[in-house]
């Protein structure tokens, strides 16, 4: 019996090394150690041996298996091996190709411009506020220093509803409706962003439709040079902290003293070029002291307060900013322009 | 407003400041320099020659050949094509060497057969506008009608090589819309000396009382008026220094009588009027508001229509001018006129800006009245003309100006302490500067200490209050040397309402989703107004529209984003750019009750989307946008902002797919609609499949609730069930699921629609619909019997209800 199952083991051996799927595999198992295999037929003549050679030859019988079993599963684990190699060889795809689209929608430059400065100045305290599109002409005109009869507010210039509503001409009537608010106490510190309407047919740099975002600071002892200073911040933030800035003395019914703000020209760096028509510098807004006018109208004492307040076209600088050419197409919602600037 | 640097210097010591150092220093004190023009030409090349002797070329019939003396020891020869050359005249000869304008540069030369050494020139050639050229010498050489050396540089005598500013003058700064004032400006920048005119003139003994009487009939509108009578004058060219000048500022010469009215309104500000005294008609000037339809003919041929908010210079009985904006035709000065009557007055500023703005008649004049002139200088302007017209016209001034009226003006006094102007500022500025800045500005002020008092003279009638005098001391001292501060006082937290942050939060999830932010114009047309308007909006009023609109594109104020948004798809789709997706958050404008009342501007979002939504080119994947993609935008915004549930409620609208369009509602009220855009509307803007959102966020807004109750996450298990039904195609899903709902209390969590099916193996106009449903009981674990009750009375209920069948 031991020379059977030495032949037995070499038979199962060599089926083993023969064996290539995991099914004949599986077939060489059930031969040799299934139920009605050939250890267990070779253990069943065990009854026919001497009590001595029992023990004998049932340790080797079970050697046999244990080697068998052994080789089985090393074959089995090779072939495993294989399979899996050679599915994912069948499983090779093109990594170059494109992958699938996914949907990138994202804001308007416009939008994303106003957003930007609000989240600058409301980390300098400042809060957001707005007003209605369409004003009264009180708001809109005379509480902000422009009685009736004054040139600026020449019908030809503003889209009227009735003789006492048009559309709002700036964002200033805010900055009255404020104050008003606030009856006659400080601080207030509001940054107003939203969109205007004049009479101006649309071309390259016209739009009857705009946006403007403007900031106010009343409080006891505001002076031009906070005014200069917060301009300085806003500046720097929105065009590098390379350029310098500059006011020159200007006019605005709302405020005096009133002032522009330019910046040093990027294009040229001060030398002048076509961009800041030779003058090294390119106006960004306006500003100045809140007129005490406007703080009386309002119910603030403007011997006691005074206040800054600033304004400028959030057009104007994303053109400057990104060098767009035609102030329409901010408006016309060509994707091709649209999504040249969501990354910004 | 354009200023000479040559004029300039003659009031003000500026020489040897660059032209643009001069200009930034203005720009940087006052007043915007918008840009240098000229030198148009300065070459020492050219100079004044003299014809000696002008003969027909031998070769050429239409060329002379000029012997010019042009100051050296020979005579030039010259080929000249000019048909007016002639012996005798002082001419502008380029030398060889010399460039012109456009390039040319002058070399010698032979001109069939002879030579020529130089060009003799027109004014055109020297780069003079053709405007400022005079008729009689545009198609030929100029030539000097007054006495001048040869072979001095001809440049400046022709005024070539100025330079010139031109001012972009806010209107607070009327006192630099003149020269004089320009003066007073440099001088206070530079701390310069100023040499300005002090007219005088000798008066003849005969009055100008006995030629003219003055009557105002209307003070508020005409304050003073001052006429006085020029005899002996004789109408010819202006001397050239004085053409110069008007060419300089922009100013066409016309003859000397024209030429001296302007230039005094170029110098002291103050507009001028010469009538002629014999076609004038009468020996009174009647000053009076127009006739209600009154008529007068004006300079420039045009009949005006008058009202009696405009003034009239009159004769007594018809009118000479539209005050302060143009003369009249029938007494102008012409060039037989020997006697003027000279006007200078003071008009009210708005009842100008009102005639000239009706009549559309900008004038140099009338945007000086506008802005108000200097009351005190009125009479010292008419002087001046008066000195003129002695000097350059021969005529003789008719003993005193006959005046009515008042050039007397409130005088303005500003008391401040000097703090009051640093605290302003920022500054420490000393009494020492702040009383040099004043004298530089040659404001009449007293300091006591630290008081001061300024009394602004009438030419600074901008200077009224003390923070008009912050802008002078801040100008004067310069904005660059003002500190950079930022604002000491108590600090504020700032940030964003609710609204706004939720707004913020709106823009976030929709890009997210792929939609890109547009932005369209809120005014609209009348059409547009009347379409994709939400049926909560209460739409029997027309929408809120302008009283003057520039077009009819933008009218009206728009009651949604939607049809502005489809305007944008079709201008991308015309691009080819197909696959599109849009939203704007913005207002509409819902028109109130009442005239004068404000319309409720409603913050709504809406959206439009085309083309391919799922897209998987190479693997031939190609979905276009359906109901449910924007559907399921819609629902994931409300999901993420709301709790209570948004109802999807079939609706038919005007202008959307009847069978693929619902309402939108929470708790019960409408807040907007979601569909197909139907197939006619598709044609119309070209699109194809096109679905639509319009949803108003306020109402949204309203039902976010920013501290939700938190409900701990149970560990007991959730059980899950199937359940499919057939039912009839036209019941919804909304409808069964209301059911699930009510019967599967208290455990029921969720529904879920998992299958929807219908066609084949299905009876005609069935379809059947699988729910998954959840059941959970938070406080133990549930039993399966439990379960199966509620879900047997679902089934029950469903039956009953729709004739429905459970299906498999
Ligand atoms: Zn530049």
């Amino acid at each position: 019996m031991k020379e059977r199952l030495q032949s037995i083991k070499q038979e199962a051996i060599t089926e083993i090394e023969a064996a290539d799927t995991q099914k004949s595999l599986q077939d060489v198992r059930v031969q040799f150690l299934g139920k009605k295999g050939k250890i267990t037929e070779v253990l069943k003549g065990m009854g026919k041996l001497s009590k001595e050679e029992r023990p004998v030859i049932g340790q080797l019988a079970n050697e046999v298996r244990d080697e068998i079993t052994a080789s089985i599963e090393e074959k089995a684990d090779l072939l495993e091996k294989q399979a899996i190699e050679e599915q994912l060889k069948a499983e090779t795809i093109d990594v170059t190709l494109p992958g699938r689209p996914t949907h990138t929608g994202g804001p308007h430059i416009l939008m994303k411009t106003i957003r930007d400065i609000e989240d600058l100045f409301i980390g300098m305290g400042y809060e957001v506020a707005e007003g209605p599109e369409v004003e009264t002409d009180y708001y809109n005109f005379e509480a902000l220093n422009l009685p009736k009869g004054h040139p600026a507010r020449d019908m030809q210039d503003s889209f009227y509803i009735t003789e006492e509503l048009l559309m709002r001409t700036h964002t200033s009537p805010v900055q009255a409706r404020t104050l008003n608010a606030h009856e006659g106490r400080g601080p207030v510190k509001i940054i107003c962003p939203g969109k205007v309407y004049r009479r101006d047919t649309d071309d390259a740099t016209h739009s009857h439709q705009f946006t403007q975002i403007e900031g106010l600071y009343v409080d006891e002892h505001i002076t031009m040079s906070d005014l200069k200073g917060t301009l300085n911040v806003l500046a720097k933030h929105l065009f590098g902290e390379d350029r310098e800035i500059r006011l020159r003395p200007s006019f605005f019914p709302f405020t005096e003293p009133s002032v522009e703000m330019d910046i040093s020209c990027k294009v040229c760096n001060g030398d002048g070029c076509s961009v800041c028509k030779h003058t090294g510098w390119i106006e960004i807004l306006g500003a100045g002291l809140v007129h005490p006018n406007v703080l009386e109208m309002a119910g603030f004492d403007s011997k006691k307060y005074t206040g800054f307040a600033f304004g400028m076209g959030p057009e104007r600088i994303a053109m400057l900013k990104y060098g767009i050419e035609d102030i329409r197409h901010f408006y016309t919602n060509d994707v091709r322009f649209l999504k040249q600037f969501h990354q910004v | 407003m354009l200023v000479s640097i040559n004029w300039l210097k003659e009031y003000v010591d500026i020489e040897g400041i660059p032209t643009g150092e001069l200009a930034e220093a203005i720009t940087k004190t006052g007043v915007e320099v918008d840009g240098i023009h000229g030198p148009i030409l300065d070459d020492e090349k050219i100079v004044v020659g003299y014809v000696e002797a002008c003969e027909q070329h031998p070769n050429a019939d239409k060329l002379n050949l000029c012997q010019v003396n042009v100051g050296e020891d020979e005579l030039a020869q010259i080929v000249c094509g000019a048909p007016n050359v002639a012996q005798g005249q002082y001419v502008v000869a380029a030398r060889p060497g010399a460039r012109l304008p456009g390039g040319l540069k002058i070399k010698k030369a032979k001109l069939r057969g002879e030579a020529s050494e130089g060009m003799i020139c027109s004014l055109q050639e020297l780069g003079v506008d053709e405007k400022f050229v005079p008729d009689h010498q545009k198609d030929g050489i100029f030539v000097f009608d007054e006495e001048v050396q040869i072979g001095e540089p001809a440049c400046p005598l022709l005024n070539l090589d100025d330079q010139v500013l031109e001012l972009d003058l806010t209107p607070n700064r009327a006192d630099c819309l003149n020269m004089v004032g320009m003066a007073y400006e440099v001088a206070a920048i530079y701390n310069k000396e100023l040499q300005l005119p002090s007219p005088t003139v000798t008066k003849a003994d005969e009055s100008s009382n006995d030629y003219i009487a003055v009557r105002i009939e209307n003070k508020e509108m005409n304050p003073y008026y001052g006429a006085w009578i020029i005899k002996d004058l004789e109408v010819k060219s202006s001397p050239l220094w004085l053409r110069n000048r008007l060419i300089s500022a922009g100013i066409r010469p016309i003859n000397n009588l024209v030429d001296i009215t302007n230039y005094v309104l170029l110098e002291y500000g103050q507009p001028l009027h010469a009538f002629d005294y014999d076609r004038f008609g009468s020996k009174e000037v009647v000053t009076r508001p127009a006739h209600e339809g009154e008529t007068m003919t004006t300079l420039d041929g045009k009949e005006r229509t008058l009202q009696p908010e405009h003034l009239l210079i009159t004769n007594g009985e018809k009118p000479h001018a539209l005050a302060g904006v143009m003369g009249g035709q029938d007494s102008e000065v012409q060039d037989d006129t020997t006697t003027i009557l000279l006007e200078a007055a003071y008009f009210d500023p708005r009842t100008v800006r009102k005639a000239s703005s009706q009549h559309n008649l900008r004038s140099e004049a009338s945007a000086r009245f506008e802005k108000g002139v200097d009351l005190t200088r009125v009479k010292e302007a008419a002087m001046r003309a008066a000195e003129l017209y002695e000097e350059l016209a021969g005529g003789t001034i008719l003993g005193e100006m006959v005046e009515e009226g008042s050039t007397d003006r409130e005088p303005v006094q500003i008391t401040f302490e000097r703090h009051e102007i640093n605290e302003r500022i920022g500054t420490e500025l000393s009494i020492d500067q702040m009383n040099d800045i004043l004298e530089r500005l040659r404001l009449p002020y007293e300091q006591q200490g630290e008081q001061y008092t300024v009394t602004p003279p009438s030419r600074r009638n901008d200077l009224r209050i003390l923070e008009d005098m912050v802008e002078e001391f801040a100008r004067l001292y310069g904005y660059d040397h003002i500190p950079y501060t930022l604002p000491t006082g108590q600090s504020n937290k700032g940030g964003l309402t609710k609204r706004q942050r939720l707004t913020r939060e709106v823009h976030a999830y929709l890009q997210k989703t792929g939609l890109n932010e547009a932005l369209t114009y809120s005014l609209t047309t009348e059409e547009k107004s009347k379409h994709f308007v939400s049926p909560e909006i209460q739409t029997d009023q027309e929408a809120v529209k302008l009283m003057m609109p520039m077009t009819d594109l933008h009218s009206h104020l728009r009651l949604s984003v939607i049809p502005e948004l489809l305007s944008s798809l079709q201008y991308n789709v015309a691009r080819n750019q197909y696959n599109l997706g849009f939203y704007e958050l913005g207002s509409v404008y819902l028109p109130n009750e009442g005239k004068d009342v404000l319309p409720r501007e409603e913050l709504r979002v809406a959206a439009a989307i085309t083309g391919i939504w799922e897209n998987h080119p190479w693997q031939g994947e190609k979905k276009p946008v359906d109901f449910f993609v924007l559907k399921g935008i819609l629902e994931g915004l409300f999901n993420y902002f709301l709790k209570d549930e948004v109802i999807f409620e079939k609706a038919n609208l005007d202008g959307l797919h009847p069978g693929r369009t619902a309402l939108l509602k929470l708790n019960g009220e409408t807040v907007g609609y979601i569909g197909q855009l139907h197939p006619f509307v598709q044609k119309d803007h070209d699109l194809d499949d096109t679905y639509v959102f319009d949803l108003n966020l306020e109402k949204v807004f309203n039902h976010v609730d920013e501290t939700p109750d938190y409900e701990a996450i149970t560990k007991y298990p959730a059980i899950s069930q199937d359940l499919a039904f057939v039912v009839n195609a036209e019941i919804t899903a909304k409808e069964i699921e209301d059911i699930i709902y009510e019967q599967g209390q208290p455990y029921l969590k969720t529904i879920r629609v998992f299958d929807v099916y219908q066609g084949e193996h299905m009876e005609e106009g069935k379809k059947s619909i699988a729910f998954n449903l959840t059941f959970q009981n938070n406080e133990r674990t549930l039993k399966d019997d439990e379960v199966d009750e509620l879900r047997e009375r679902i089934i029950q209920k469903v039956k009953a209800t729709y004739q429905a069948e459970l299906r498999g």
